[in-house]
């Protein structure tokens, strides 16, 4: 993986000293509230319900024992000794104090990691493929790219005071498993006659107006990819809307200005941008490209040793198909029925590293999901690795499954909620667990967001739960059909919501629905929905009827 | 030490009062004659100027407030339209803005008196000294092999 270089750590470093300063100019009133706020949101500090978060960035997931030990001493010195992954790939510490941050930012660069543009209108943490660099469908490495940009948008001049948030996400697979078509700007590599390019789309994002981005680029020469996201970034500074926050995403801007419109002046921009280009770029990528080499080699057997029934499930479940037949790609479930989605302890943090150095090429990777990942597991090694797991609460066989459920912070942390996520999170996976139908089910998203801001990806999942507040109580709304992948969707609202007491029944009525309703177990519920559509699971959740295919 | 409007001209060598007797004209309101300075509003589309660089000596750019970024933008799309002449930003930046301003073609920032009393000399002086960043090394020449 990326390792510092030591233009990276001077800048990291003068940025905490910034940042030390911004504080303590703060705390004596030369900066203003309204002033400091842009300034420790750039280095990812937030204002909670209860406390500060401290957002700090894993870009494109990625990270390493040295960096997941870090994280353990900073949760365990300066938090309450736990963190929480989130959906863009980044950890929260939930209950940092202000002046310990300057310490907590130093901590972090002694390791290659910071917090910066985690937050504030500005070019977030880049994210990408869990799987980069070990998936069998892979066509190239997106974290090269993905470095790249990261290092091209740190601190960038021009786009630091965007009209809001930026978020770009970057996969090089068949399978989009970076929901990039849920982004400002999603980028899949492609390869075409030999030359290795990215299909560019533009727009999409969640939130209270959920759009599925749109390809202004069918396909960039990858040589190409810095001048053509300038262009584009430069076009929506210039023009995205500054009147209201609500309307200021590039999503709007392509919604009100129409693609096309958008597209001829992005290109209009590029022969301007890439002529700026001097080649610099080319070097820096090839440098960085080094750094993401395939592990060295690490012959084993290709089947997988037998094991307790236990261990055979949780090899059903948690494994994903290496590029290498005698490797596997390892999910480690952060979604134990009843444990809070995306948390995981010190304790836990440290298992963690100690498996990724022992077993693993000292890679780890944080999925959007709010999972972790160990990305390359030597097919020999998996029975030592799940003990170990099991050993540290962790080996919970339900990825993919429906209680590996996303969930944001929701009212239990979030300043903007206005539902809780976690407790029903909690209980959904709890009930499914007693259900002992998981497994026969398979494969199926649940998402659950505590606002409209949809930080839990709702729109997007099978199952989508929105937490919304109904004169003082909290209601569910759900959502059905969503897909994240390349035949992305945004799901369909069923009805009215659901009291917090009738809301895991609902979703059970459902997943019952769907196993009557599909042909065989290898019909997604994706697939049933776009057959079937609403009609049948409304039914079951109105009419208190059986779902019937009148399709 | 401020100017007749009570404004501060930073650059690089610190604080300063503005030039006496520089009128910059609205964009709005150009006439026939190309005035020496002119002020461009963040909403304004600076193509309508490209014939008329050559002639300009300054131009001024609003920042209505300091979260609002248009200004960075239209300044560099004024370097890559080949303006030469002395470019100013104006309005709410702060300190910390200042690297910014300068990486993105801005010769100096008008402050008001207010901020300028809130933020002396020495915060501008210390965000100068930033050096070079990230986009200074990609968009660099490619290094010579070997």
């Amino acid at each position: 993986m990326y390792a510092y270089a030591e233009f990276d750590e001077d800048f990291v470093r003068a940025r905490v000293r910034q940042f030390r300063d911004q504080v303590e100019r703060r705390i004596d009133g030369r900066l203003t509230e309204d002033e400091f706020k842009p300034l420790r949101l750039m280095n990812g500090l937030y204002l909670q319900l209860h406390a500060y978060m401290l957002r700090v960035a894993i870009p494109y997931g990625t990270l390493n024992s040295r960096q997941m030990r870090q994280l353990a001493m900073v949760a365990d010195r300066w938090d309450r000794g736990y963190g929480h992954f989130t959906t863009r790939q980044n950890i929260q510490f939930n209950w940092p104090r202000l002046r310990d941050v300057p310490d907590m930012l130093d901590a972090l660069a002694d390791v290659g990691m910071h917090a910066i543009q985690t937050s504030g209108n500005c070019v977030r943490n880049v994210t990408a493929d869990p799987f980069a660099g070990a998936a069998a469908d892979e066509i190239a490495d997106p974290r090269p790219y993905a470095e790249l940009l990261r290092q091209w948008s740190t601190d960038h001049p021009e786009f630091q005071f965007l009209p809001r948030k930026f978020k770009i996400a970057i996969t090089g697979a068949e399978e989009d498993r970076a929901v990039t078509r849920a982004h400002d700007i999603g980028l899949r590599l492609l390869r075409q006659g030999g030359e290795t390019g990215f299909e560019v789309s533009i727009g999409g994002g969640l939130g209270r107006t959920p759009m599925l981005g749109r390809v202004i680029r069918a396909f960039l020469p990858e040589a190409d990819l810095l001048p053509y996201v300038e262009a584009i970034l430069g076009v929506y500074n210039r023009l995205g809307r500054r009147d209201n926050k609500y309307k200021a995403r590039i999503k709007i801007a392509v919604h009100e200005m129409g693609l096309e419109t958008l597209r001829e002046l992005v290109e209009a921009r590029f022969v301007k941008t890439r002529a700026e280009f001097g080649g610099a770029d080319r070097a820096m990528l090839a440098g960085i490209a080094g750094h993401f080499a395939p592990p060295a080699s690490c012959h084993g057997p290709e089947t997988i040793p037998p094991g307790s029934p236990a261990f055979r499930a949780w090899c059903d479940t948690n494994l994903t198909r290496h590029r290498r037949a005698d490797h596997a790609i390892v999910t480690v479930s952060l979604k134990t029925p009843g444990q809070v989605p995306g948390d995981v302890t010190a304790a836990q943090m440290r298992v963690l590293a100690d498996l990724a150095e022992r077993y693993g090429h000292d890679d780890l990777r944080i999925s959007h999901r709010q999972n972790v990942v160990l990305p390359h597991v030597r097919k020999a090694d998996l029975p030592a690795v799940f003990e170990a797991l099991a050993g540290a609460g962790l080996a919970a066989a339900n990825a993919g499954l429906v209680s590996d459920i996303i969930a944001c912070p929701g009212l239990d942390y979030c300043a903007l909620a206005t539902a809780r996520s976690i407790p029903v999170a909690q209980r959904i996976a709890l009930r499914f667990e007693a259900l002992k139908l998981e497994h026969e089910v398979g494969p199926l998203r649940l998402n659950i967001s505590g606002c409209i801001n949809a930080c839990g990806h709702h729109h997007v999942a099978d199952i989508g739960i929105l937490g919304l507040e109904r004169a003082g109580v909290e209601t569910y709304q759900m959502t059905l059909g969503g897909d994240p992948t390349v035949t992305a969707a945004i799901g369909e609202r069923t009805g009215p919501g659901f009291s917090s007491d009738e809301i895991v029944g609902a979703v059970e009525r459902i997943v019952l629905a769907y196993l009557d309703l599909r042909r065989d177990a290898e019909e997604t519920f994706a697939e049933v929905f776009r057959r079937v559509g609403l009609g049948p699971f409304q039914q079951v959740l109105y009419e208190g009827g059986e779902a019937t295919d009148a399709a | 030490m401020t100017g007749a409007g009570g404004s501060i001209i930073v650059t690089d060598a610190g604080f300063a009062v503005p030039v006496p007797g520089e009128r910059f004209v609205p964009l709005a309101i150009l006439g026939e004659a190309t005035p020496r300075a002119v002020d461009l509003a963040p909403e304004d589309d600076p193509a309508a100027l490209a014939p008329l660089l050559h002639a300009i000596a300054a131009i001024r750019i609003a920042f209505p407030v300091f979260s609002d970024g248009r200004g960075f933008s239209l300044a560099r799309d004024l370097r890559r339209m080949g303006f030469r002449g002395r470019l100013r930003a104006a309005g709410h930046l702060i300190a910390d803005q200042y690297p910014l301003a300068r990486a993105c073609g801005f010769d100096e920032v008008e402050i008001g008196a207010e901020l300028a009393a809130r933020q002396p000399e020495a915060d501008w002086r210390c965000a100068a000294c930033r050096g070079r960043g990230y986009l200074d090394r990609i968009k660099g020449p490619e290094p010579n092999p070997g």
